[in-house]
């Protein structure tokens, strides 16, 4: 009999709860009128930034493209007439893209971040293939101050390259070209 | 000759009518059950196709006519095609002896406002939904896959089960109308419905109610969550949408017959007849919604022995002490 009273308040409890649900305001987001308002790390589509100075800050090292779990990542390496390396092509194919985020973490010169933007389907698969001027951005993205080459290749008060005590003189690369 | 072919006509308008009253409403149930149960959630529920989503149903017919119909390798092709037209049309023809209305006078002929008055109209509900226990095990079972068959087994047990237990609760109420009719259980009401005088029959018959339409708490013939879909795992298209209007029209049918046996049927003040009908039978489905808002599945032995060792001895007890105040109150 004990029992019986139990299972009928427990009932009733239950009952009691789903009842008050009914005049509660529904917790669910209305997407696409309320858009919830995305913290800055969130992972979206990718963006090629310039630096500070408005130079492109791709110096095309690949090691994004080498890190890409999908392989997503493709580009060209060249090299300017003053010797700053740039890409003569990037291009991010956004169908395979798992926005993982592993190149922004690889990339030495914060040049490809990723963005809070997500909103960019499309019925064509063959528009997701992003070219460089379609990646390439005119601001510096999250990383305001950075510029690579204000640390890179630099010489510090202890000498510059193959000046330190036991270094050897770096080896000119485009001597071992076929 | 003329009366006969008037009262064809008047039949068929009749059918015709509530054939397209049931469809509507039955439709409307779904989006009524999704919206509360919803709100019973904190959540919205449909709310994109039309305003308060009020198009759903249309759009979710229009969805499951313009699907694929498929039949899996190796079922049995004619049970197969078969079975969901059986739970439909059983769950329709159930409604066909539930009176909506007093006799009303149409250019001088009685036309009594029930499908058909069978003097034994709740045997013949019986008769139906035990008919439709075969839309349920022949779809799983013809579906030739372990889910379907499992559900369809569940499901037979189930239903037989509590074909039981909905029988015998509704005895007393007949020794008390002295009539297996419908139309004169409604009559007998005239001074107040049977649910005060047989809560403990009105309890009963609700629980198997639901049972027997397979709703949560008791949806173990098609618990998604062990069995994907049950016995209609396999079906697509309208044949799904078949099963799953049956389950709807069901729904309805045993809110109809419950207030028509516990709640004075189309009784009420001020509003016409249908109306109060009708507004019984949507406070039922609201409970139902409600109950399944809040309960959790049975257990399968938890389920049988509700239905063998709860319902059943209850039921039987409530038959014998309706027939002893009977007999001494003569």
């Amino acid at each position: 009999m004990e029992s019986v009273l139990e299972a009928v308040k427990a009932l009733a409890s239950g009952f009691a709860t789903t009842f008050i649900h009914i005049f509660r305001k529904p917790i669910t987001e209305q997407y696409p009128e309320y858009k919830r308002p995305l913290p800055i790390r969130a992972r979206g589509r990718i963006i090629l930034t310039r630096d500070p100075d408005g130079e492109e800050r791709c110096v095309s090292c690949y090691l994004c493209s080498a890190v890409c779990p999908v392989s997503c990542i493709s580009m060209e390496g060249a090299e300017k007439p003053d010797g700053r390396r740039y890409a003569s092509w990037f291009r991010i194919n956004f169908a395979r893209c798992i926005y993982c985020g592993l190149c922004e973490e690889a990339c030495p010169t914060s040049a490809i971040q990723l963005t809070t933007e997500f909103e960019f389907s499309k019925k064509d698969i063959l528009s997701f293939v992003y070219e460089k001027e379609d990646l390439l951005v005119d601001h510096q993205g999250k990383d305001k101050e950075y510029c690579f080459y204000r640390y890179a290749g630099v010489i510090s008060k202890y000498g510059g390259k193959g000046e330190h005590i036991g270094e050897e003189k770096p080896v000119d690369i485009k001597t071992n070209m076929p | 000759m003329l009366t006969w072919i008037l009262g064809f006509i008047i039949m068929i308008v009749k059918l015709t009518l509530v054939m397209m009253v049931l469809l509507v409403i039955a439709a409307y149930l779904v989006w009524v059950e999704r919206k509360f149960l919803a709100r019973l959630q904190i959540r919205y529920g449909p709310n994109r196709a039309g305003i308060f989503g009020l198009l759903q149903p249309l759009a979710d017919v229009v969805k499951m006519i313009t699907k694929e119909d498929t039949v899996p390798d190796g079922a049995d092709r004619a049970f197969f095609l078969i079975a969901p037209a059986i739970v439909a049309i059983t769950a329709f023809l159930m409604f066909s002896v539930v009176p909506f209305g007093p006799d009303i006078n149409l250019w001088g002929h009685r036309v009594p406002l029930v499908v058909t008055d069978l003097n034994i109209g709740l045997l013949f509900v019986f008769a139906m939904s035990s008919l439709s226990v075969y839309g349920v095990a022949l779809g799983g079972w013809a579906s030739n896959s372990k889910y379907g068959l499992l559900g369809g087994i569940r499901g037979a047990a189930q239903m037989i089960s509590y074909e039981l237990s909905l029988g015998l609760s509704l005895i007393p109420v007949v020794m008390m109308a002295h009539s297996f009719s419908l139309v004169e259980i409604v009559e007998a009401q005239m001074k107040y419905p049977f649910i005060i005088v047989q809560p403990l029959a009105f309890l009963i018959f609700v629980i198997s109610a639901m049972a027997e339409s397979k709703r949560i708490p008791f949806d173990l013939p098609e618990a998604e969550n062990e069995l994907i879909a049950g016995y209609h795992t396999e079906y697509s298209g309208m044949r799904f949408g078949l099963f799953f209007l049956g389950e709807y029209v069901h729904m309805m049918v045993f809110g109809g017959i419950l207030s028509v046996l516990f709640l004075g049927g189309w009784r009420g003040p001020v509003l016409p007849p249908i109306v109060w009908l009708l507004i019984k039978i949507m406070l039922v489905s609201l409970f139902m919604i409600w109950v399944r808002g809040t309960l959790p599945r049975l257990r399968y032995d938890q389920l049988m022995t509700l239905g063998w060792k709860v319902l059943i001895p209850l039921a039987l007890l409530n038959i014998l002490v309706t027939g002893a105040v009977g007999m001494l109150i003569k």
